[in-house]
């Protein structure tokens, strides 16, 4: 079994970033210290998870894919810990990160995996589509680019109804070449819809790096003028920065009903999925720079310990807290039920599932 | 009880069902200021405003996918297709998303969306635009689809469309657009699921949908007026889901059985419905079930040859006296 990656890595020491020139941006000074302690839990527990997540792959007990977002976290953490009642999320299929930052468990989480009946979708969903409505989380899509007209669609939904939200609508770098995408660029400029769209930008569309995959002007986001579209781009190794300029694309959403798409520049330490050996399209030197010089949870570690909001006490504490809280969760996904045959046919239609003297429709619709 | 056009029945249920719950919007190409492409829509946005009937850039998989998100969250949009055609560049939303969602999120998600406009052939409009997807769509768990072929039957069927919880894909006919009967004024709902007899008949079982059922009636006066034979026709209404007990009854009644469909054969709405046939019914059949489609080609432009292409009643009056034979 491989040992799993460690939060803490040694050469990260020896490489301090400096602290973020953010750090004094309103949005971030106004954090308490608990908020800022919360948001550092927040990432470690996304990264524990994930790291959870890898031995419990190699042990069998995952099938399908398995998207990680170890790298990515202060996207999710800087982005979601913006989110008021109105704001809405969608992603598409590395969508762990997304779902533990709106409040999903590790464990219903972990028991998706695993397709156990205790999942968050009941073991019908899997790794690509965690689904949590109840905290305005709506996926978890398994098609490059398929969630952007849905996300668009939520947008509508609120304005719509006239509430002070949003939607913010993730994709990967390679989505941005995906014709759904641009259609629903499209119609949220021109109907002006508080959508934010989030380029999740970690360099590859799976192995194809994006300099083989997209013709751009220089980055991504500056697509969006193509569309009379806001748009900016974002450091995602530092979460005060995602917050800061998140904020400002919020602001645009919630009081000019505007949508914006903003790029965050990320990396990913695993392959695109644990199908992915990892070993054609990038060097391990790429991968070793990133993990050392710019880890997002490491930088917000060092970042709050110099704000002297965490102390290396604390920060053991949490980590520890964490992967018993991961390790809990692998346990609980191992002594779940299996959903059963019966299983199989149930929650394909609300009318089926509700049936009653209201009910629009009878007939045969679910076949032999 | 008046005697309106199915376009105005259509229209009818749209405008019933936006008065009567204000979650209810009407969006597609040209609906709105232009009174829509074969003027279902007429009228609408005179009446209640752009909010709530609103005009789409030409963008399907964009608009369609937009109104499955909106309808997450409670919304009940009511989309256009100019041609269900034009559904297949977006099929992706219609399908993995509209279809899919409730299921993946285990029953946690609910996709109340109509998607509705005309599936047919026969308008001499060529391939691109003569698709008829029901068989394609209803293959999917999670999607419904029905077809009228009345007036009375198309108001009654697209109500019940918009309030259902289920994505609901409505597949008009051009050719019907025209057609008249007898529709209520007031507030009722076709079951979906549920068929009907349009003629009753002893002799032999005629199956259909949308425009076959229009064709199957024509054949059943021809075959009774001079062959002396009582067809009784059966209209699905719905294919997803499908009324399988009528359509077993009246196999026992007549103990033999046409199915005509537009779609072409293989794998089409009859290759599903001879299966339950010859599985519950077995016994009842005197003879093997007859069936007539499209001819097996993409759609012919010639109008000539596409009148040909599509079932006639001549031709299904010569397959049912085989049946009979």
């Amino acid at each position: 079994m491989a040992k799993p990656a460690v939060i803490t890595h040694p050469e990260s020491l020896k490489n301090p970033a400096g602290p973020s020139e953010y750090s004094k941006h309103p949005v971030n000074s106004s954090l308490t210290k608990e908020a800022k302690i919360a948001l550092y839990t927040k990432m470690a527990r996304i990264r524990h998870f994930e790291q959870r997540c890898i031995r419990v792959y190699q042990q069998g007990k995952i099938g399908g894919f398995l998207h990680l977002y170890v790298g990515q976290e202060a996207v999710a953490a800087g982005t979601i810990s913006l989110l008021g009642k109105h704001d809405h999320i969608i992603t598409g299929y590395r969508d762990h990160g997304h779902g533990l930052m709106v409040g999903m468990g590790m464990k219903e989480c972990m028991a998706e995996l695993t397709g156990k009946v205790t999942g968050c979708s009941k073991g019908k969903g899997g790794s690509m589509h965690y689904f949590a409505p109840d905290k305005n989380y709506w996926g978890g899509h398994g098609i490059v680019g398929g969630q952007a007209p849905l996300g668009t669609g939520l947008a509508y939904a609120v304005k719509y109804r006239g509430e002070k939200g949003s939607c913010f609508t993730y994709m990967g770098d390679g989505a941005v070449n995906q014709g759904a995408v641009h259609e629903a660029y499209n119609l949220a400029a021109l109907w002006d819809l508080p959508v934010i769209f989030v380029v999740e930008n970690n360099g590859y569309s799976m192995g194809t790096s994006q300099e083989r995959s997209t013709a751009h002007p220089g980055c991504l986001a500056k697509r969006a003028e193509g569309y009379n579209m806001a748009w900016d781009v974002i450091n995602g190794h530092d979460v005060y920065e995602v917050r800061a300029k998140t904020a400002a694309a919020l602001k645009r959403a919630h009081e000019e009903s505007k949508p914006t798409v903003l790029e965050i520049f990320t990396y990913r330490y695993f392959g695109h999925s644990m199908a992915d050996p990892d070993k054609t399209y990038r060097d391990k030197e790429e991968i070793k720079e990133y993990r050392d010089k710019k880890d997002p949870v490491f930088l917000f570690e060092k970042e709050l310990l110099a704000e002297k909001v965490l102390t290396p006490e604390l920060v053991e504490s949490i980590n520890a807290a964490a992967m018993e809280e991961a390790d809990a969760a692998a346990a609980f996904a191992d002594e779940s039920p299996e959903p059963t045959q019966a299983d199989i046919t149930k929650h394909i239609y609300w009318e089926e599932d509700n049936r009653g003297k209201n009910s629009t429709s009878s007939g045969t619709i679910i076949f032999e | 009880m008046a005697i309106i056009s199915y376009r105005e029945a259509l229209r009818a249920a749209m405008r019933d069902e936006l008065k009567r719950d204000e979650n209810v919007v009407i969006m597609g190409e040209e609906v709105a200021q232009f009174n829509g492409a074969y003027k279902i829509t007429e009228g609408l946005l005179k009446e209640f405003g752009p909010k709530r009937v609103v005009d789409t850039p030409i963008s399907e998989a964009g608009f369609i996918g937009l109104g499955i998100g909106a309808s997450m969250l409670g919304i009940r949009p009511v989309m256009e297709l100019m041609f269900w055609s034009f559904s297949y560049v977006a099929f992706d939303q219609i399908v993995n998303n509209a279809g899919n969602i409730r299921y993946m999120s285990g029953g946690l998600i609910n996709c109340p969306i109509v998607i509705r406009g005309p599936a047919n052939g026969g308008t001499n409009v060529g391939a691109t635009h003569s698709h008829t997807p029901e068989a394609i769509l209803a293959s999917h768990p999670g999607i419904k689809v029905v077809c009228p072929a009345t007036p009375y039957d198309a108001k009654g069927l697209l109500k019940a469309a918009i309030r259902d919880n289920d994505p609901v894909y409505v597949m008009e006919n051009t050719i019907l657009y025209n057609d008249k009967g007898e529709v209520p004024d007031e507030d009722y709902i076709v079951p979906i699921g549920v068929a009907d007899i349009k003629r009753e008949g002893t002799d032999l079982t005629i199956v259909a949908h949308g425009r076959a059922v229009i064709t199957s009636l024509k054949a059943a006066e021809i075959l009774e007026k001079e062959h002396g034979v009582s067809v009784e026709v059966v209209d699905l209404r719905s294919i997803r889901p499908l009324d399988e007990e009528t359509i077993l009854a009246s196999v026992r009644k007549t103990h033999r059985a046409l199915l005509v469909e537009e779609n072409k054969p293989f794998c089409g709405v009859d290759a599903q419905v001879a299966y339950l046939i010859q599985a519950r019914a077995f016994d009842e059949l005197d003879a093997p079930i007859g069936r007539v489609s499209s001819i097996d080609a993409p759609q012919i432009y010639s109008k000539k040859l596409e009148d040909l292409q599509l079932p006639y009643p001549a031709r299904v009056v010569e397959a049912a006296l085989k049946v009979l034979a």
